[in-house]
Parts: structure tokens; sequence; C-alpha cells
């Protein structure tokens, strides 16, 4: 779908009654073309996705035809596909060029969301308690509208929409051999059911029952007489009775296809085993194996089994089976089509196995010698993540101090900033004489007074070092750990409360709309009432855990308090400035 | 890293080593220089092969003098692989450190099965029909025909290589199968015959056990192997078995017929030479008079397998007189196949030692204790000299010399049973007559003397005193290692009851009780839906997995298990059993992971890894105790108990213990691996059954995990699980180190070993 174009033959339809103008449909990621094969018709569209609010189809497996629903202020297109895989190419992209446009989208159907997206979001909600909690916390309360609350979900609802449009279903990992004859004891008569999909199943497991059906529907014998004689054969299988099978088989060759073991796997097997890890080659070992010539070794001693039964050929086992089974769906399907006509069915698979045919295996196969190395013999230097750790805290701090400053600059000095056109060469100058005198005077005043380094490192290193003192010897417990549980649950919930309130708070700005306006005064009520929350959990702690809680309260205050100071700074800022052209509000 | 253990600068192809891979290679270095024999036991994941590897190559290149020479056998092809790949990696690293002077050749032999690439001969279905086919187109008197009429078939890959003469070499390096392979198809030469020679030059060799132990084998691939060699058997704790297999032989009745046929042919054969080339038979019976260590001078492609165990100075007598003469022999066979007929005709059980048998020939068939012993050679000199290449056809009457032979040979450690049915099927009449060894030691003795340093090596060789009993030497250094963990990461339990409390067993009276089955059940089905990728079971036997199997499918257990994971199951195909291994892989690697139904003492068990994420739990149904009503079994354990003073009780739980240490001791593969292991049978909680599993699993088997109930079970998995996803610092610098860098060992040269343990 990376071409971002579909043409597809559909039939347009107004309403839902409406018999419909066959024509082309083109889809690409602006917008949609409809062209009808009569070209006097009326009916030739061209409409823009922007306006689509939102799409809807008919399931597969419904009784429906593939239709296709694009919603828009009016009323709807309709458009009826040829088929499902069609519908589903096209529903992909709709999907895509709704999603681009979803902002403009958005803004404009607030409220109005398809009965598709409801219920996506409340499965959503369902299956993630915690979404569902903060969903109550924050929609419910009224601080913030619904759209505003999913719109930093999307990424969720995407994920899960096309999620749903890319996997594949696989077969089912449920044994096919296991269609159960239902006898109704009464009569001499059992049944199986078989359905599209069981065929398909039976044909991917067994190649020879699919040779078969090739060879004899229908020239020999029809569909109905097919599966006839190979549930026989099943039945026969059931029965475990070996000699009856080989007896039946004698009398019937046809049947004799079906008990018989299968060609087919066996030269494929071998052909396989070629391309096996040659670490897991058992065959080989057999090769090598001159102990076991026949009759050396110990033959009869306990250890060994009972070697198997003269009529092996018609014993199938439950073991192989299960085997097969496993490889199969292990395959998964390799084709992802209607499965009602078995014949194209059993045609397109034949196609398929040939095109996977065989190549050169041996020079394939060395690269397969699995030889992981011992993992953790080995250096350990190429992890993806650095360690975290302050090597110098004094340059640690003059960092942290100069960004301090900034923000402190940004607040005071407001929007001053000083629209400069330095050229280069006055940059540079300017830079150089800096060097200079940094160089004659040296640094003697350093930003900010030893006394106070030396107190706030202080600080920070009695609360680490008391921390440690109540934390114990393991790293894993956290201060969370030592607090009573409704202390630690209420605290976890303010502040997954208070992410998703700064995270909606912070994306708000600037603030060029009327709307974003609201939602901020809206968010910091909010945020003032979660602070003053924490405030009293604070208080309310008992006293051994007081200072616990307050670190673990204290960076979340901070985070809410720079949201505060940023509110009224801003505030302050718009209302002493006027009006400004772009679109300000 | 590079270090020093004395005087050798050892070459260790990672960053880090493990502390008891240190003392190991001391251990080993220790043997080396006292030229002795040595015992080492290591818990599996901790890099046993790698460390002896690095220790032996970094020997022989710190003496550049010596002309010492690694065997190492594993027990099977796919260990081969794995074991030359890792000496490829220590390979390289040593030629990054120290340059051309590190070169060395190594390589791994095979049959021509797995090294042939003429697509005429590999096409046959068994390794038997390959190497007839081999011989049909190489052959000296098909080349010798061939050179004279071109119509006849001849090899292309073994007459490029025989042109190539001389220069027909392996460059120095390593060389797996496959690599073998490829170099013979790019220069057009046969890798067999090019192995097969370059052996004899190469500084290692990896090799299957039988290639050392089996007679038949040794006698030509090893006969030329110098004394100054190291051999090594890893994985070796079953080498007893290995050892006693190599000399037994059955005879049944498909045997005797089969001989009969092989022996029509030959006479017919012999009329025929009789009437065109008297002169053939008349030379062959005037080398026989001179002995027949005159064999040696045969080209390398009529090789045969050789004798079984006949010492060296046999080799030079002469042939008894009454055999010398083609249609004697042939006579002579006719003879003791008659015999042997007629003591298959039994009603009862029959037990026999091999003097008493020689005796009852010599009345019965008129053949002498002489004559039987130099069957094997006679009957493989009148081949050669008719010239017989389908020497598949003629397995049948080579068993029967093979037995003739042994039975002639050896008085002691074997003897004879007669049955006229399996005990298990007594009414299907399989009349067999087996000549079985009992004692160990016959096999390996000539390794034993004949190589300077022989080191057996395994992850479970508890205990340790015993196989020095059963395979009769005397060890140097005999050391068990114990495994310095960074953190718990295998978890054993044993389980006793299943969700209702019920106790499981596969004792004989309760493993077909429904109850055991479907707790049994309960107990994967709980697992597979709470434990990640891969999980193994392990069953007593093919018949019980079967029938388990099966039961669980009935009663819809197993569909609920194919539910959680995708199930693969070895079965008595080879060619199957690999394929599921290789979906039982790509399922763990893609996706939610497999189940494989295994069997204890079977061929997966034998040596597939399940590291890693291939296996998070195994499970032991049951002990794999052996049938102990065989009556081969009850014969070995009374020679046991008269010979070593070894109890029958006491050898079976050690027999079986190892089993099952076996089995779980293939999840674990590095200590950054982690794994749990169920022995799900009451009678592991015994204490005489439980201490006999290694020591490595008995440290970590907590008491509070000895008589478990699946739900108790399920809860630990649980936490185990969640410990083990915690991150954990690799070098476990709390408490003592396990694993150490360069500074670290150069340190503790200075100080000492004993810090370690």
């Amino acid at each position: 779908m990376s071409s971002g174009q579909v043409v597809k033959r559909a039939k347009y339809k107004t309403t839902v009654k409406d018999p419909g103008t066959t024509g082309v449909l083109k889809l690409t990621q602006d917008k949609f073309v409809f062209k009808p094969n009569d070209p006097t018709s009326a009916n030739k569209l061209d409409v823009e996705f922007r306006f689509i609010k939102s799409h809807k189809h008919t399931k597969e497996g419904s009784n429906k035809p593939p239709w296709l629903n694009l919603t828009h202020a009016q009323g709807s297109y309709i458009f009826e596909l040829e088929s499902f895989s069609d519908l589903h190419v096209c529903r992909e992209l709709v999907g895509i060029a709704l999603s681009k446009n979803g902002e403009a989208t958005k803004v404009i159907s607030e409220e109005q969301l398809s009965a598709a997206e409801m219920t996506l979001r409340i499965k959503l909600l369902q299956e993630n308690s915690k979404l569902q909690r903060l969903h109550k916390e924050l929609v419910a309360s009224g601080k913030l509208t619904e759209s505003e609350f999913w719109a930093t979900k999307k990424k969720l609802l995407d994920q899960d929409e096309s999620r749903k449009l890319k996997q594949r279903i696989g077969f089912k990992n449920s044994l096919i051999f296991d269609t159960k004859p239902m006898s109704d004891g009464r009569i001499n008569q059992v049944k199986f059911q078989l359905t599209p999909e069981i065929k398909y199943q039976i044909f991917a497991l067994k190649p020879a029952v699919h040779q078969a059906f090739l060879n004899f529907v229908p020239s020999k014998m029809n569909e109905v007489d097919f599966w006839n004689k190979y549930f026989k054969a099943e039945y026969l299988h059931s029965t475990k009775n070996a000699v009856a099978a080989a007896a039946e088989a004698a009398e019937d060759e046809d049947l004799a296809v079906f008990l018989k073991d299968d060609d087919i796997l066996e030269i494929e097997a071998r052909k396989k085993v070629r391309w096996v890890d040659p670490t897991l080659d058992m065959e080989a070992d057999q090769g090598d194996d001159y102990t076991h010539l026949p009759d050396h070794g110990i033959f009869r001693d306990g250890s060994k089994d009972i070697p198997e039964a003269q009529n092996s050929l018609y014993k199938r086992t439950l073991l192989q089976d299960l085997n097969r089974q496993g490889a199969v769906v292990l395959e998964g399907k390799t084709l992802d089509m209607e499965m009602e006509n078995p014949r194209t069915v059993a045609e397109i698979l034949a196609r398929r196995k040939q095109e996977t045919a065989d190549g050169v295996p041996d020079e394939e196969r060395r690269n397969r010698i699995s030889m992981t190395p011992i993992e953790d013999l080995q250096e350990q230097d190429n992890h993806p993540f650095a360690p975290l750790c302050i090597k110098d805290p004094r340059d640690y701090f003059d960092s942290q101090q100069a960004n301090a400053v900034k923000t402190l600059d940004d607040s005071q000095a407001g929007m001053e900033q000083m629209i400069c056109n330095l050229g280069p060469e006055e940059a540079y100058g300017s830079l150089r004489a800096s060097i200079s005198k940094i160089k004659t005077t040296g640094l003697r005043d350093p930003l900010f007074s030893p006394e106070v380094a030396l107190k706030v490192f202080n600080g920070l290193t009695k609360n680490i070092s008391s921390a440690k003192y109540h934390l114990g010897k393991s790293s894993q417990e956290s201060v969370l750990d030592i607090l009573p549980n409704t202390t630690k649950e209420k605290l976890l919930d303010h502040w997954v409360c208070s992410q998703e309130l700064l995270r909606h708070f912070w994306s708000s700005y600037p603030i060029t709309t009327q709307n974003l306006n609201n939602k901020t005064r809206r968010l910091k009520d909010s945020i003032s009432q979660i602070y003053s929350k924490l405030e009293e959990i604070k208080v309310s702690a008992k006293s051994d855990l007081r200072h616990q809680v307050s670190l673990v309260v204290h960076p979340m205050q901070q985070a809410l308090d720079a949201a505060l100071l940023h509110y009224e700074a801003d505030i302050r800022k718009r209302n002493t400035r006027a009006p400004k052209p772009n679109g300000y509000v | 890293m590079k270090f020093q253990i004395d005087d050798v600068t050892v070459y260790f192809p990672y960053d880090n080593i493990y502390p008891e891979q240190y003392s190991y290679m001391v251990e080993l270095k220790r043997a080396l220089d006292a030229r002795g024999h040595c015992l080492l036991e290591m818990p599996t994941g901790t890099g046993k092969t790698i460390a002896l590897l690095s220790l032996i190559t970094s020997y022989v290149l710190s003496k550049p003098n010596s002309p010492l020479k690694l065997l190492y056998c594993t027990r099977t092809v796919h260990e081969m692989e794995k074991t030359l790949a890792e000496l490829r990696l220590l390979h390289q690293y040593q030629l990054r450190h120290l340059g051309p002077a590190a070169r060395i050749l190594a390589l791994g032999l095979s049959s021509r099965k797995n090294l042939c690439v003429n697509p005429r001969v590999l096409a046959a279905e068994n390794r038997d029909s390959v190497d007839a086919g081999c011989r049909k187109l190489t052959a000296s008197w098909v080349r010798a025909l061939a050179a004279e009429n071109p119509a006849v078939p001849t090899c292309d890959f073994f007459e490029q290589y025989e042109r190539a003469g001389s220069s027909g070499v392996l460059p120095p390096a390593v060389y797996t199968l496959q690599d073998l392979r490829a170099f013979g198809k790019e220069k057009g030469w046969c890798p067999y015959y090019l192995a097969r020679h370059m052996v004899q030059f190469a500084n290692v060799v990896v090799y299957s056990y039988q290639y050392l132990l089996d007679p038949k084998v040794a006698g030509i691939i090893s006969k030329e192997m110098q004394k100054e060699s190291v051999v090594v058997f890893d994985e070796a704790h079953n080498i007893d078995n290995v050892c006693i297999e190599a000399l037994s032989v059955s005879v049944r009745r498909q045997t005797i017929e089969g001989a009969r046929r092989n022996l029509s042919r030959m006479r017919q054969e012999i009329d025929k030479f009789k009437a065109t080339d008297a002169g053939r038979l008349r030379a062959e019976y005037n080398r026989l008079v001179e002995g027949l260590a005159l064999r040696g001078d045969l080209p390398a492609t009529d090789g045969w397998l050789a004798n079984p165990a006949l010492p060296d100075d046999i080799l030079k007598e002469a042939v008894p007189g009454n055999i010398r003469r083609a249609e004697h022999f042939i006579h002579v066979l006719r003879r003791l196949v008659q015999y042997l007929e007629g003591r298959l005709e039994t009603e009862n059980v029959e037990k026999e030692s091999p003097v008493s048998f020689v005796v009852s020939v010599l009345n019965h068939a008129g053949i002498d204790q002489k004559t039987l012993k130099f069957c094997y050679d006679r009957l493989h000199s009148l081949m050669m000299t008719l010239e017989i290449t389908d020497t598949d056809e003629f397995l049948h009457i080579q068993t029967i010399c093979d037995f003739a032979t042994l039975v002639g040979t050896y008085a002691r450690g074997f003897s004879i049973i007669i049955e006229p049915f399996d005990e298990r099927m007594p009414h299907i009449p399989d009349p067999v007559l087996q000549l079985c060894c009992h004692d160990a030691s016959l096999a390996i003795k000539p390794v034993f003397e004949r190589f300077q340093s022989v080191v057996i090596t395994s992850g479970t060789l508890s205990p340790i005193d015993l196989y020095p009993r059963l395979l009769n030497f005397n060890p140097v250094v005999s050391r068990s290692f114990t495994m310095s963990l960074t953190r718990d990461c295998i978890c054993p339990m044993v389980l006793t009851r299943g969700s209702d409390q019920l106790p499981v067993s596969t004792k004989f009276d309760m493993r077909s009780d429904l109850g055991v089955v479907r707790n049994y059940g309960r107990l994967l089905l709980e697992m597979a839906s709470v434990v990640p990728d891969g999980i193994v079971c392990f069953f007593v036997s093919y018949s019980y997995m079967d029938g388990i199997v099966n039961t669980w499918n009935e009663t819809g257990i197993l569909k609920e298990i194919m539910q959680h994971k995708l199930v693969f199951i070895e079965t008595q195909d080879v060619v199957e059993t690999t394929l599921a291994l290789d979906n039982y892989r790509k399922a763990c690697d893609c996706g939610r992971g497999a189940i494989f139904f295994s069997v204890a003492r079977g061929k997966v068990a034998e040596g597939i890894d399940f590291d890693r994420h291939y296996g998070r739990l195994v499970i032991m149904f049951g002990v794999p105790f052996q049938y102990t009503l065989s009556k081969i079994l009850l014969a070995r354990l009374e020679y046991l108990r008269d010979t070593f003073q070894i109890k029958e009780g006491d050898f079976l739980t050690f027999d079986a213990l190892r089993q099952a240490a076996q089995c779980v001791g293939r999840v674990i593969r590095s200590k950054a691996d982690y794994g749990m292991m169920i022995f799900a049978d009451k009678r592991y909680s015994r204490h005489d059954k439980r201490s006999k599993l290694p020591s490595w699993i008995l440290s970590h088997l907590h008491d509070a995990h000895l008589n478990l109930s699946t739900d108790m079970a399920l809860h630990i998995a649980r936490e185990f699980l969640r410990k083990m996803a915690q991150p954990y610092d690799k070098t476990g610098s709390t408490g003592r180190k396990t694993l150490l860098s360069q500074e670290d060992l150069e340190k503790m040269v200075v100080g000492s070993m004993d810090m370690l343990y």
C-alpha cells in the first residue's frame, strides 16, 4: 500500500437500496475519484478525504456484500467492491488517509464518532484497567473532554487499527484429524463435518490427498465421492485396525491412496533434511553409526523398544500427525483468499509448491551451524544505553545552573529576545575576544558562590544517605515499598493523573485558539487541585515517613509548579501585550 | 584473553572466563604433564568443550617440538559439528594473536554417507548401500578393470584424488564435515578418502566414539594414530554402554537365512573362479599360510571392517589349516550356521558362558576354538579374493563370523543368551541368540594402553569413583567441579503429587492409572500456560510416550495444550525427528514457543541442546529405569555384582539417575542462561534416589522443593521466571567472583587458586 494509490472496480450506491452504478474507484492519499463505466452517468465523484468523517465496512463472513461506507456531513458514499480482499486494500488506504487528515477532521466532527470508533475506544478501556481509571478520573470529572483525552492516545487507536489489518490468520492449532466421526448410535452410519476451511487444511496437511484430488476430481469421480472415500479411509484409521485397513486398501485402489503413507511427504522430508542445521542432524548420526550394524550391538536389552509391527504401511501414528500439524501451522497459510472452490484452492496450492522449489543446500547449510558463543564470557560493551552517572558534581551543577538561569531569563524578560543579525565574522570576533579575556583573567568568579554550591551539595548528599539508610541493602526496593499501601496507591494515582494533565497542558502551548485557552484554564484548575492534594498527603503522612513521602512528592510538585508558573507568566504576557498578528488569540 | 598456567600460555577466545573453566584447565594440564589418564566432571553449561580445546591446543603450541595430537571423540555427528565450530572460533583467535605459527589442521571424520559427494553413490538410502556403492566404483579390481575397459564406471572424484597423488592434501585450517564436502566438490577430490588420508597428519581429529572403541572400525581408521595423542571422550557418561555394545552381537532367524544365501552365492563364485582363474585361489592360500599380517598391504579402498579386537601376535600366526582352502572354509561356516539354527529352536530362555558354548560347538559341529577365532579375517580375505563389491548384501555372514571370532577370543566378560520371544510380546515367536558383553573395560582397554592421555569428561559422572572401576583404569586426576553461579539460574523441583494431591509416578503398577496420566497432563498444561518459549518433556520410553500422548488426545488435554504451544515429538524415524526438532526451534524463534516430547535414552536426549529460549523448562516424567526384566540386563547386573561388588539396585538407580540428569542438563548452556527442571515422580523425593543426582543439581534443590504438587510447582515457576527477568550483575561481584577477566587471573596467579574453592 506504500504506492498510496489503489484502483478497484466498484459499484457506487447513493443509498443501501440503490442497485448502484458500476465503475472504477481510484483512491489516493488525499482524495478518491469514482468514474462510472457509462461516461454519461451523472454519478461521477471527486471528493477529498478531508470532507470524510469516518468509514465503515461490512464484515467478512457476514452475508452482506463487501461494502465500503464513507460518511460525510450530509450522508454517505457507499461502494460495493468485488471481493473482500479488494475491500481490505481499500479500507487500509482509507484508514491511512483519514488518519492523515485526522486533525482537521477531528476538529470538525468533534463529538460525532462512528460506532466502530466508539466500540474500539470502549474495548481499549475494557482491556486496560489503568486507562479506564484515568479516563474516569479525567473525563468523567470534566477535566478533559472525551476527544481531548483520546487525542493523545491516538497511537493506541491507530496501532490497534493497523494490527487488525495486518495480521493474517494462520491455521488453528487443533488436530484436523480430530474431525471426530459423529455417530448417533442408532444407525450404522457416521457423519463428518466438512467446511472449506477444513478442506484447505487437509490439503495442506496431506499432499497425497491433495494430489489425488487434482488427479481424480472431476475426471474420475465427483467431489462428493472423493470426500466420501477420504473419510472412509479416515474412519478406518480411527478404528486403529491396521489389518482391516490393509484389507480394504487391497480391494479398492483409490482408497489405498488415502491409507498408505504419504510418499510426497517423505520425499519432501528428505529434501528438507538436507537444509537442517547440522548440529541437529540426527540422520547423519545414523549414517556414522557402525555399532548398530544389523544384528550388532545389544538387540533386546529392554532399553530399546519393540520394532514396529508388520502392517506399518497402513499404520499412521498420532505422533506423526502431531508433528505434521505443527509443521503446517508453522508454515502458515500460504494464500489468503476465499475458500469457496476446493478445486481452485488445490490448483493454487500446487502452484505455490512449485515456486518454492529447491536450491543448492550445501553452502546455506554451512551458515546454519548454530554455534552461539557463550554470551556472558564476551565483552559487554555493546549495550544500547549509557550508564547514568554524574562524574563531576561541580560540572553537573554548573550546567544545571545555566539552564535555570536561562529559564529565569525567559520568564522574566518575556519575549524580549534580541533579533540579532550578527554575521559569522562578528560572532567569531566576539567569541575570540571573550576567550582571550578569560585567558588573561582566568575564571575567577564561578557562576555562583562556592558556599551556595556546598550547601546544595550537602543537602543532596544528606538526602541520598538518609534514603539509603532507610532503604536497606537491596537496590530493587524503592521508597514506595515502605509506604503504607493506601498512600502508595494514592500517590501512584496522582502521579499518573498529573502526568496526563501535564502532557495535555504543555501540548496546548502556544495558545492559538480560544479552545486551547479554555482548555489550559481548566487544566490549570485541576493541576492546582492535585497540587493541594499532594500537599495534603505530605502533611498527613506519619512523621517517620514524612520525609520519604516528601521525597516522592517533591518532584511531582515541582513539575506541577513549573506548569503553574508558566501559566501565570503566559497570562501576564498576553495581558500586557496587545493582539499579535499571527492568529494569536 | 590469554594467560599463563605454569609454563603454558593459554589462548582463550573470550574476554572473560569462568573460574571453574580455569580450574578445569589447571587439572587437565596436570594430567597432560603426568602423561596419564584423567576423569573430569563439570556441570553442563560451563563451557567444557572450549576450555578443553583451548588448553590442549595451547599446550601443543607451547611445546612446538612435541608431536602431540588431539583425538576428540563425540557421541554424535551433530556434536562433532558443534565442536569443530567452536574449534574454528578458537583457531581464528589464535591466528590473530600468534600469526601463521598457530596454524593447525583440524578435521572431522565420518562415514561415506556423510562425506560422499558423488551424486550416484549418495542416492542410496542407507549407510551400508552407500558404502557398497562406493566400493563398487573404487575397489582396486574395479579400477583395474576400468583401466582396460572404459565402459566400466568409476568415481570421478576418487580418480581425480588418486591422480593428484602426494599433492592431494588439505591446507591447514579447521574443517567441519560441510567444509570437507565443499572443499572436495571444489577440487573434484573425494572428501572421504582425502579425510581418511589427512587424519594421519592432522593436529586435531574429531570423530565418533566408535572409531576408537569399536574394533570393527578402529582397526582401519585409528591404527596409525601415534602414542603421543590425547584422546578425549566428551559427554562420556554413557561410555560403558558404548563399549559394551561395540562387542555385542545377536543372531536372529533373518541372520541365519541371509547367511545361507550368502554362503551359496560364495560357493558359486568359488566354482566360477575355479573354472576361470584357479591361480587366484591358490595365491590366497599361500598368503594365508604366511599369516594375516599382510592385510596391511591392501590398498586403502579395499579396507574392510577389521577383526574385533584380535591381539597383534595372532595376526602373525598362520591361519589354521582346515580353513585355508576356500571351499573348506565355506563348509565350516555352513556347519556353524546349521548349529546356530538348531540352537535358536528352543522353547525356553537359555543362558550360557562362552567357554561352554565353544565346547558344545566343538562337540556338535566339530569346529574348534582357534578356527572360530579366525573366522572374521578368513571371511574378509575370501571376499577380497572373490572380488565381491556388493558388501551390503553380505552383512549376515559377516555377523556370523563376527560372532564366531568373539566367542572364540573371549572366555569371560560375556554371556550367550537365547530367548525364544520378547518378554513383552510373548505371542510373537522371534528367537534371538545374543552374545552380550558385560565388561566395558574390554573394548576400551586398547585405547588406554595405546595412548598417552585419555580424558573422560561429562556433566554427569557421579559417582565419580565408579567409572574407573567399570572401565578398569587408574586416572592420575579425578575431579568433580561444582558450578559457581552468579544467580540461581537453575531451579530443580521434585513434583510428587498432581493437582488433586494424589501421587504421580511411572512405577509399573501406577503408570497406566488414568489419574496419574491426567495429573501429568494437567501439569504440562498448566506449565505451558505459564512458561514462555520452549518446554521439553522427557518420557521413560517410546511406548510409554505413545500411550500417554494417545490418552491425552482422547481426553482432550492435548487439545488444550495445543492452544498454548505447538507440539513436536521425537519418533523412531530419525528424519522425522530431525525435522520436528528443526520446526521446534523455528517455533521457539518466532512465536509463543513450543513443546518437544522426547524419550530418555533416546537420540534427542543424547546430544541435542535445549539452551536459551529453546528450553526454559524440562519435565522429566518418571524415573527412566531400564527394563529390569531383560535377561541381558540381569546377566550384566550379575556380572557387576560378582566382579565389582556393585549391588544391582545401586547400579540401576545410578543408571536411571544419570539418564535423568543428562536429560534435564540439556537446558542450560551458560551462566547467563536459565531454566527449570521438574522431576515428576514421587520416587525422586526419596533420598537414596535423589542423592545420585550430580552435585550441581542437588545444590540447587531446596528442601522446600522436594515434595511439591502441581499448584505449588506452578507458583514456584512463576516466581522463578519473574526473578530471572530482572537485570543482574554478570560478574557476580557480591561474594565471590563468577566471571574472571584477564586482570583477575593475573592477580590470582600471584595469590593462590584455593581462594576459589
